[in-house]
């Protein structure tokens, strides 16, 4: 087999493991609508996670996101609170501002070849600033549009729930997968993250696919930022710390090399989706303490860090004997 | 032989400039290459020629002149530019991503698309339909990172060929090839020509450049020497250009007058590893040079691995002198045990690019001596500029990274490493490969000396009248094992073909 499928078959066996457990105890974890829910609770995550893969794949990290997040809830629900304008308009301006602010840290990083992580790092106090500027007290959003937003689903047989939020993510993670494997962007941002020198000699446009990158992220997070507010009909500039470090955790436990040049947007879905089903394990049982989720993911990152270099390590030995 | 116009040159430079902090790398170069011609690019490690090439396509900015494709000045700004007008490059450094695949690398920037959308069955069908040219039938999804090093190149010339719509420019290309691949590459080079391409060939094998090119241009320090008709100059002529200076001779075969007798210095019983190098005796006398022959990927390699603990060996035992056991787990041992190892690919195993040379040089005496006690810089000084001297390492002086000197250059700074630590037993892994004709026979040269000093050598090499000139006895290795072993007047480089090939010809790659 390809050894670059392997992380991904080790997330989807540690998933459907974890699941099988979760029935063994409740068998009702099987029913849709724990799925819907799992979909649903997780869509914001889920968008931002495919943003990130793109991002840890190319070789960088993208530490702003969890503020954009914050920052684009607020932003919504200042404009709908003290303008007429109709949210679908409101959304398209969020949009604009988030690619347009992920695209000037990419290209920050690039000109200047500071690390993402002290760019992103910046960007995500600049981010957390503007949503204190907008509003410190959190605002609520009142609106139908919102209502009815809120209350569209699709009934999926066994009276789950597939939310507009939960399709949404789905809907971003099948346009995340075409992107990384079937378009040009995709296979560049692969390129980058195996060796940006070596890329740009083959004739990568480094700059453009830098900023490309930073500027997908942003405009993914903006979008988580949208459905976040839809899921919590509110914009607060505190909410949504550190999603950044949950999302870069679910884009590992999905299978992508922190190291970049390797990795699928499909494991990411997968890792978002371990990390839920724990967090729903830890609700059913009732009396085990929430942090018991932080603990397990903990473990699972460490397992996959391990299993990472392991596989690098294999793989390192087989080239060298066969040279 | 179709020609776009008469009268212009395919690609031509004119009097380009190139300056690096402390050295004037390209002084007012012209450089003209005709369609339908192969020219090579010739001159010492250091002279300029990956640095001409680089500023023909763009990947550095040139300091001044011109470049003209087909009469028309052009301002190529990177390697996308250079490629949209049809020049394909293979620059020294490998240069494909191993984290693709072997199909990905060969698309990559010009895939295969469907409204939009790659279409991965062609891009397969595509590379497998590129690689049949070159007799190489691999699994083009597979990564390219699991890949040796000789289908690597072979790729990475494969993909340049397929960009190259006029120029195709091929840095060092048959470095890391065995003959039966050159000889492959040789026809797609002139069936390239006879489609009137103009291709660009650097390469410090003297016997390919007869074999393959129509002219020649001779670089030095930088400057232009000249441009000849390959037919019309000889051997001799052509090294005195590249070196400005007589080679004194440039292959001394050497009195096999030593014969390894009494204790050996190390003895290995046995010594092997699954799936790499089957177990083998191998003695080493005090003052001895054993050779090692055979084809790329026949465990030549990887009996020097074994040997220096590089990679563990599962069965046999090392002993010292007469008896003493040498425990060798890893790289560390070996070097306690008084042995060095200078590797293959200098690129992956070698030189750390961002150290200086004088640093490079004391990296490996520093960790021997324990990292503790630091060689004070007026010593390392003083070590760098010896060999800098002695090896003729160009460089301006001992603080200029490593990554900033030409390939055949870090490759002696590589091999300077492993002198300072003044080994008893030194492997070699190629020592030549890539390196000028002048500083080749100085290495040579060197190997003799350091023998007659009383170290103790094994010297792995493709270029089997090397290992004639300087070894003692040869080890051939073949499919993983020592299959034969020559000593003295035995060792010829028939005797070797012959060994080798034994018992029908085979590629293994
Ligand atoms: N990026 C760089 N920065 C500074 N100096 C450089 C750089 N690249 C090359 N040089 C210097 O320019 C000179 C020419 O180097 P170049 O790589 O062109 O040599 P070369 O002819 O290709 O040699 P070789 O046969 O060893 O490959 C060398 O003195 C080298 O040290
Ligand atoms: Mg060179």
């Amino acid at each position: 087999m390809n050894a670059r499928l392997l992380p991904l078959v080790a997330t989807l066996v540690i998933f459907l493991v974890a699941y099988a457990i979760c029935y063994a105890q409740y068998p009702v974890m099987l029913s849709t609508r724990v799925i819907g829910n799992l979909l649903t609770d997780n869509a914001f995550l889920g968008i931002v996670a495919v943003g990130m893969t793109f991002v840890i794949i190319s070789g960088g990290i993208d530490l702003s996101v969890g503020s954009v997040i914050a920052f684009s809830g607020v932003f919504i629900a200042v404009m709908l609170r003290d303008t007429a304008l109709h949210p679908m308009a409101v959304f398209a301006m969020l949009l604009v501002l988030t690619t347009l602010f992920g695209a000037a840290m990419g290209a920050t990083i690039h000109l200047l070849e500071m690390p993402p992580f002290i760019v992103t790092l910046a960007g995500m106090f600049l981010a957390r600033g503007m949503a204190y500027v907008l509003s410190i007290d959190a605002v609520p959003i009142t609106h139908d549009f919102y209502d009815q937003m809120q209350s569209m689903y699709w009934l999926m047989p066994g009276k789950g729930r597939l939310t507009l939020i939960g399709g949404l993510m789905l809907v971003v993670f099948i346009v995340g997968i075409g992107l990384a494997h079937r378009t040009r962007f995709g296979m560049n941002v692969y390129a980058v993250g195996g060796g940006a020198n070596t890329a740009a000699l083959m004739g990568v446009p480094l700059g453009r696919t830098t900023t490309a990158i930073y500027a997908f992220s942003g405009l993914l997070a903006g979008i988580a930022g949208i459905v976040f507010s839809i899921y919590t009909s509110a914009g607060y500039s505190l909410a949504t710390v550190g999603v950044e470090l949950d999302a870069i955790a679910a884009v590992v436990i999905g299978g992508t090399l922190l190291t970049g040049g390797s990795g699928f947007v499909a494991g990411t879905l997968i890792g978002v989706l371990i990390m839920g089903l724990i967090q729903t394990y830890i609700i059913f049982d009732g009396t085990l303490s929430s942090w018991w989720t932080k603990i397990l993911i903990g473990m699972l990152l460490f397992a996959f860090i391990v299993l990472q270099k392991g596989l690098v390590w294999t793989t390192g030995k087989k080239r060298a004997a066969g040279g | 032989m179709p020609q776009s116009d008469a009268s212009q040159p395919l690609l031509r430079a004119r009097g380009v400039r190139k300056i690096f902090p402390g050295t004037i790398a390209l002084d007012g170069v012209d450089f003209s290459l005709e369609a339908g011609e192969v020219h090579a690019l010739l001159g010492e490690n250091g002279a300029g020629k990956s640095t001409l090439i680089k500023c023909l396509t763009g990947a550095y900015r040139r300091d001044g002149g011109d470049i003209l494709l087909e009469g028309e000045i052009i301002n190529p700004k990177g390697t996308i530019d250079a490629q949209a007008y049809g020049i394909g490059t293979v620059y020294q450094e490998v240069n494909l991503l191993p984290n693709l695949t072997i199909a990905e690398n060969l698309s990559l920037g010009h895939q295969p698309t469907r409204f939009g959308m790659i279409s991965v069955r062609d891009m397969n069908r595509r590379a497998r339909e590129v690689l049949a040219n070159y007799d190489l039938s691999v699994d083009v999804t597979r990564n390219l990172g699991s890949c040796s090093v000789a289908v690597q190149q072979v790729i990475a010339i494969a993909r340049a060929v397929t960009l190259s719509g006029k120029v195709l420019i091929l840095d060092e290309p048959t470095a890391s090839l065995d003959s039966h691949e050159v000889g492959m590459l040789f026809d797609v080079i002139r069936s390239l020509k006879q489609r009137g391409l103009g291709i660009v060939f650097i390469s410090h094998f003297l016997d390919q450049i007869f074999e393959i090119s129509d002219r020649l241009t001779v670089l030095r320090n930088g400057r232009l020497v000249g441009t000849e008709t390959t037919s019309d100059i000889d051997r001799l002529r052509l090294v005195n250009l590249m070196l400005g200076r007589e080679l004194e001779e440039e292959i001394r075969p050497h009195g096999k007058d030593h014969t390894a007798t009494g204790e050996p210095r190390f003895s290995f019983t046995g010594f092997g590893r699954k799936g790499s190098i089957a177990p083998f005796d191998l003695a080493i006398h005090s003052g001895e040079v054993v050779g090692v022959a055979g084809l790329l990927g026949s465990g030549r390699t990887e009996t020097a691995e074994v040997l220096f603990g590089v990679s563990h060996h599962d069965s046999g035992v090392a002993s010292r002198g007469e008896g003493t056991d040498l425990h060798l787990k890893s790289p560390r041992d070996a070097i306690a045990a008084g042995f060095g190892f200078c590797p293959e690919d200098r690129k992956t195993d070698g030189v750390i690019a961002d150290l200086t040379v004088r640093e490079n040089i004391a990296l490996a005496l520093q960790a021997r001596i324990g990292w503790m006690r630091r060689i004070p810089d007026r010593e390392q000084r003083a070590m760098a500029n010896d060999y800098i001297r002695k090896l003729d390492i160009r460089t301006p002086d001992a603080e200029k990274p490593v990554g900033l000197l030409s390939g055949g250059n870090q490759q002696k700074v590589m091999l300077a490493r492993w002198l300072a630590t003044n080994p008893s037993f030194l492997i070699l892994d190629e020592p030549t490969r890539g390196i000028d004709v002048g500083a080749h026979a100085e290495i040579i040269r060197l190997i003799e000396d350091l023998c007659a000093q009383g170290m103790s050598l094994l010297v792995i090499s493709s270029e089997l009248d090397e290992l004639v000139a300087y070894s003692h006895r040869v080890i051939v290795v073949r499919d993983r094992h020592h299959v034969a072993e020559l000593v003295g007047n035995e060792i010829t480089t028939d005797n070797m073909v012959s060994a080798i090939a034994a018992p029908e010809k085979e590629t293994v790659i």
